[in-house]
């Protein structure tokens, strides 16, 4: 019970606090830099993450239409790739390999973290944790406002690699070196390599900045009556996420800057007895092995930090919209730390070819086999959660039925590239683009997209378009599974991941028409985005005004008023009562209870069984 | 050419927020909400998940047919090949099983229980048996998949299955391989970068009298059938990696540091060129270069980098021939040794 009276302290602080602002109300003004820009407030955090997120998505999605082209026509001109790309990377309308490379690496690397980490973390976990465990904003809000200005700089940096002389990074989002720590290497490995880095560690900055906050929310401002027993599963997920990324990003930050060290300094934490360029380097006793190893222990679990967020916003959607309580509660938040502690231990996975102990790999294989088990868990419950409901296909239950088949499609995969035997035959192809394209992106975004349709009338007061989402929506699917399931088969030929092209080698000459079909999915799914962003910001600005309780949800964000209120609950804080998922619950006349109602003489609290 | 751009979008911001006047305008005639499903959307959508459930399932079967037939890798050209493909084939069929069950669930559900006005959903909160079952199930299916891969994973990486071996050492860079074959007395001369010249391009320390009849050979090299052969990985610059696909091997060449591989080559390359499945995938892709007006080709067995290394990352292979016994005899004996190549410059 040390929670209540925490909570009641708080509160206490807060109900304070809200009398000194009623009372300073008239000689307070909030300038519109205080406001929109430099803000404390979780909300208006949480739509700047999103809007530098879609910004950036579009930026990724373009780049990959980009060198679709490439591989589905090699060597075919396009006029716009020229005026795009200016003449000395993509001259006569065709890119060069160089560019090629940026392109793919600057690709993931936007996805990865700026879109499906920051974009994805930093707007639902900003936008819900107060929200939703009823507290008044983060626990930090200077911290959080420096959180997402640091995440600015980053996204500025990266952007801004683009445009210097020798290209952006091109060492692939993994950036192993000596690749990436050679200069002579490629051209991308010069300056655009440095900003990288410099950006990558900004992020990192943010990231740590959010996590912390995000942690120290959950466990100290949740409102009275909210047991961690009984919050929703977004929460539990943005939770999980934030210690994921508080335990591995730094070590993704001693990686980056040993190898800023090596680059630099002349230091030899990765390179030994290297000759490039016409001459030997001094350089000796380092193991590119080492940053693989620091690399793939921020890299998994960076896996599980895009994924869990979506998993929790998909929980709170189907159950919502399925009218019916998420089946296996308890399960789910197991199975939810289960992957989070497994996900530390799993990171050889991705280097079994790499020359590392073999027995070392035979470990690996164990551990990562087990992360299947309550992967299966997960995906066996969402299907129950709809089993006898009653479905509301708004966009948002549509994304997140997307998400629970793309995590079955691309998750089976995942024991075929577990298994280091069968990887000596598959590592590296196309088979694994296809696999961590459906599990991990298709997956993740398709949580994004249903945390926006769900959550744009709490952002932005107003309610998205419901026709033009399921537009969106077939669009998307159909694209994404006509992108990447053809893939697999690539890899079964096997094609090598990131080669420019695949013409050099005749035995791939008859797989083009495989290629061709991938790009013009890849095509139609960037148009099925374009009816996404014209429904987000008409909606922002012109959509229907949002009632207070749009989807008939539990959850305590929609008891507060249809306003963006500083401390978003106007009166005292409200009382929780019961868990999130009291939907269709007999005894009750309407089909969603409330967390504020109280429980009934004799009524159980559904989270308790 | 600018101007007209700017221009285009112009127009086009100018007609999309005439068609949103009338789209708003129609919007207040109507009584629906714009955003809260009706039943006829639920029904809609719930069938449209059926339809793309169905379709979703013809395509698989279409690629399957389409892309999985001779174009995929052909049999195993390696001893210990075959087991991948085993273990390989039996993870595909799970997979297959697994991915068709749990789909057919999800979207049959979505499709049966779509939302009705006056319908109520049950109130379910868990199943402890239901639950154990589905965590024991793959527990067990996972089990066997760990039990063989590890048991074949430590055949495939022992180190001492033929004490006496054919030794051939690729070495890499930027953007080509060289082979090394350890010569007469089978061992390699030990290596030094700081001594790679144009003579020298792989770096041999030329004071260890054990490189002299070291065999060095570009763009293509020979295996010899039904010997097992064990292969070292040296690189110059990045990490690349050699991958043999045919021989379902493959290892990071990595700087700094030497990796190892064993294989026993089981097909020779003529005999690859006459299995059938081989014969009509290369049927099928002479056809399209014929159309293109480029040579036909023949089957080989290559060696592709697959660890992006740079600009040429994408055009590295060599070729890797594999002979009859006697052939790889007869061609080895025609090789110069370093030493040979080297007195001769």
């Amino acid at each position: 019970m040390g929670n209540n009276t925490h909570s009641e302290v708080i509160e206490h602080g807060h109900t304070a606090h809200d009398h000194d602002h009623a009372h300073d109300h008239h000689d307070h003004h909030e300038t519109f830099v205080s406001k929109y820009i430099f803000s404390m407030d979780h909300k208006v955090i949480s739509r700047q993450f999103l809007v530098t997120a879609v910004i950036m998505a579009v930026v990724a999605m373009v780049m990959s239409i980009l060198f679709r082209l490439q591989l589905a026509w090699p060597g075919e001109k396009f006029a716009f790739i020229e005026t795009i790309m200016g003449k000395k990377w993509g001259k006569d309308g065709v890119l060069n390999p160089n560019a090629y490379l940026a392109l793919v690496t600057i690709h993931g690397t936007i996805m990865v973290f700026f879109v499906l980490t920051g974009g994805l973390s930093g707007t639902f976990a900003n936008l819900l944790i107060p929200y939703q465990i009823g507290a008044r904003d983060m626990a930090s809000g200077f911290l959080n406002m420096l959180s997402y200005w640091f995440f600015f700089i980053s996204t500025c940096l990266m952007l801004g690699s683009l445009f210097v002389e020798d290209g952006a990074a091109s060492g692939g989002w993994t950036i192993y070196p000596p690749l990436s720590a050679l200069p002579e290497a490629m051209p991308g490995s010069k300056l655009g390599m440095t900003l990288w880095l410099v950006s990558m560690a900004l992020f990192i900055v943010s990231a740590l900045l959010g996590g912390l906050n995000y942690i120290i929310t959950v466990l100290n401002l949740r409102t009275k009556g909210m047991k961690m027993t009984r919050m929703p599963l977004t929460i539990w997920s943005f939770f999980i996420t934030a210690i994921l990324g508080v335990l591995s990003f730094p070590v993704l930050l001693s990686a980056a800057l040993l190898l800023l060290f090596d680059r630099s300094m002349g230091t030899s934490f990765y390179l030994s007895d290297i000759y490039i360029g016409g001459r030997p380097m001094e350089q000796a006793g380092g193991s590119p092995i080492l940053f693989e190893h620091l690399f793939w222990f921020l890299g998994h679990p960076e896996v599980y930090i895009v994924l869990l967020p979506a998993l929790g916003i998909t929980s709170e959607v189907i159950s919502t919209n399925s009218r019916k309580p998420i089946f296996g509660y308890r399960a789910m938040i197991g199975s939810m730390l289960a992957i989070g502690f497994l996900s530390f231990i799993v990171w050889g996975h991705h280097m079994y070819m790499t020359g590392m102990n073999p027995f070392l790999g035979s470990v690996f294989v164990f551990t990562t086999l087990l992360i299947a088990i309550p992967s299966a868990v997960k995906a066996f419950n969402y299907i129950t959660t709809l089993w006898k409901g009653n479905i509301q296909f708004t966009p948002a239950m549509l994304f997140s039925i997307g998400l629970v088949s793309s995590f079955i499609t691309g998750g089976v995969t995942g024991i075929i590239l577990a298994d280091s035997t069968l990887d000596i035959t598959i590592h590296d192809t196309y088979f694994v683009v296809a696999h961590f394209h459906i599990v991990m992106g298709l997956s993740a975004i398709f949580g994004m997209f249903a945390g926006v349709y769900h959550w744009f009338p709490k952002m932005f007061l107003r309610m998205m378009n419901k026709k033009l989402g399921y537009v969106h929506f077939w669009i998307t699917l159909i694209g994404a599974y006509g992108v990447f399931f053809p893939m697999h088969f690539l890899g079964m030929s096997g094609v090598p991941r990131r080669y420019y092209t695949n013409s050099n080698f005749p035995m791939f000459d008859n797989l083009i028409d495989i290629n061709e079909l991938v790009t013009g999915f890849a095509i139609l799914a960037a148009f099925g985005q374009v009816v996404f962003l014209i429904n987000f910001f008409y909606s922002m600005f012109r959509g229907d005004k949002a009632p207070q309780n749009p989807w008939k949800s539990n959850t305590l964000e929609w008891t507060t008023p249809m306003a963006h209120v500083h401390g978003n609950w106007p009166g005292p804080l409200p009382e929780v009562h019961r868990w999130a998922y009291d939907y269709s619950k007999p005894g009750h006349e309407d089909d969603f209870v409330p967390q504020t109602v109280p429980l009934g003489p004799d009524e159980h609290d559904g989270g308790e069984h | 050419m600018i101007l007209l751009y700017i221009l285009a979008l112009l127009l086009l911001c100018i007609a999309l927020n005439q068609v949103f006047k009338v789209v708003e305008l129609s919007r207040d005639l109507k009584t629906e909400k714009e955003w809260h499903p009706s039943e006829s959307d639920n029904r809609l959508n719930g069938r449209l998940m059926m339809v793309f459930f169905i379709a979703f399932m013809w395509f698989f079967v279409w690629q399957i047919y389409r892309f999985g037939g001779d174009r995929i890798l052909p049999a195993s050209a390696s001893e210990h090949g075959v087991k991948i493909d085993w273990l390989l084939n039996i993870n595909y069929w799970l997979c297959i099983v697994v991915f068709v069950i749990t789909s057919a669930f999800m979207f049959f559900f979505a499709w049966k229980y779509y939302g009705r006005d006056n319908n109520r959903a049950t109130y379910y909160l868990h199943n402890n048996k239901l639950e154990m079952i589905w965590t024991i199930i793959p527990a067990i299916g996972l089990a066997f998949i760990i039990v063989f891969g590890l048991k074949y994973w430590n055949e495939i990486m022992a180190r001492d299955n033929d004490p006496n071996p054919v030794r051939v050492e690729l070495y890499v860079k930027q953007f080509d391989w060289t082979a090394r074959y350890a010569g007469k007395d089978n061992k390699f001369g030990i290596d030094d970068y700081m001594q790679i010249n144009g003579a020298n391009p792989v770096g041999l320390d030329t004071n260890d009298l054990a490189c002299n009849d070291d065999i060095l050979v570009k763009n293509e090299f020979h295996l010899p059938k039904g010997k097992e052969v064990c292969f070292q990985f040296r690189s110059r610059d990045v990490i690349h990696s050699a991958f043999m696909p045919h021989f379902r091997a493959q290892m990071n060449c990595v700087p700094g540091q030497v990796t190892n591989f064993r294989f026993k080559p089981t097909v020779t390359t003529a005999e690859m060129r006459k299995d059938p499945q081989v014969m009509r995938n290369i049927d099928e892709i002479n056809a399209i270069r014929v159309k293109r007006g480029e040579d036909p080709i023949e089957f080989d067995y290559l060696v592709l980098c697959n660890k992006i290394c740079g600009a040429s990352h994408y055009n590295m292979p060599m070729k890797i021939v594999v002979d009859e016994q006697k052939d790889y005899d007869a061609w080895i004996a025609k090789q110069k040794t370093f030493k040979a190549v080297a007195v001769k410059k």
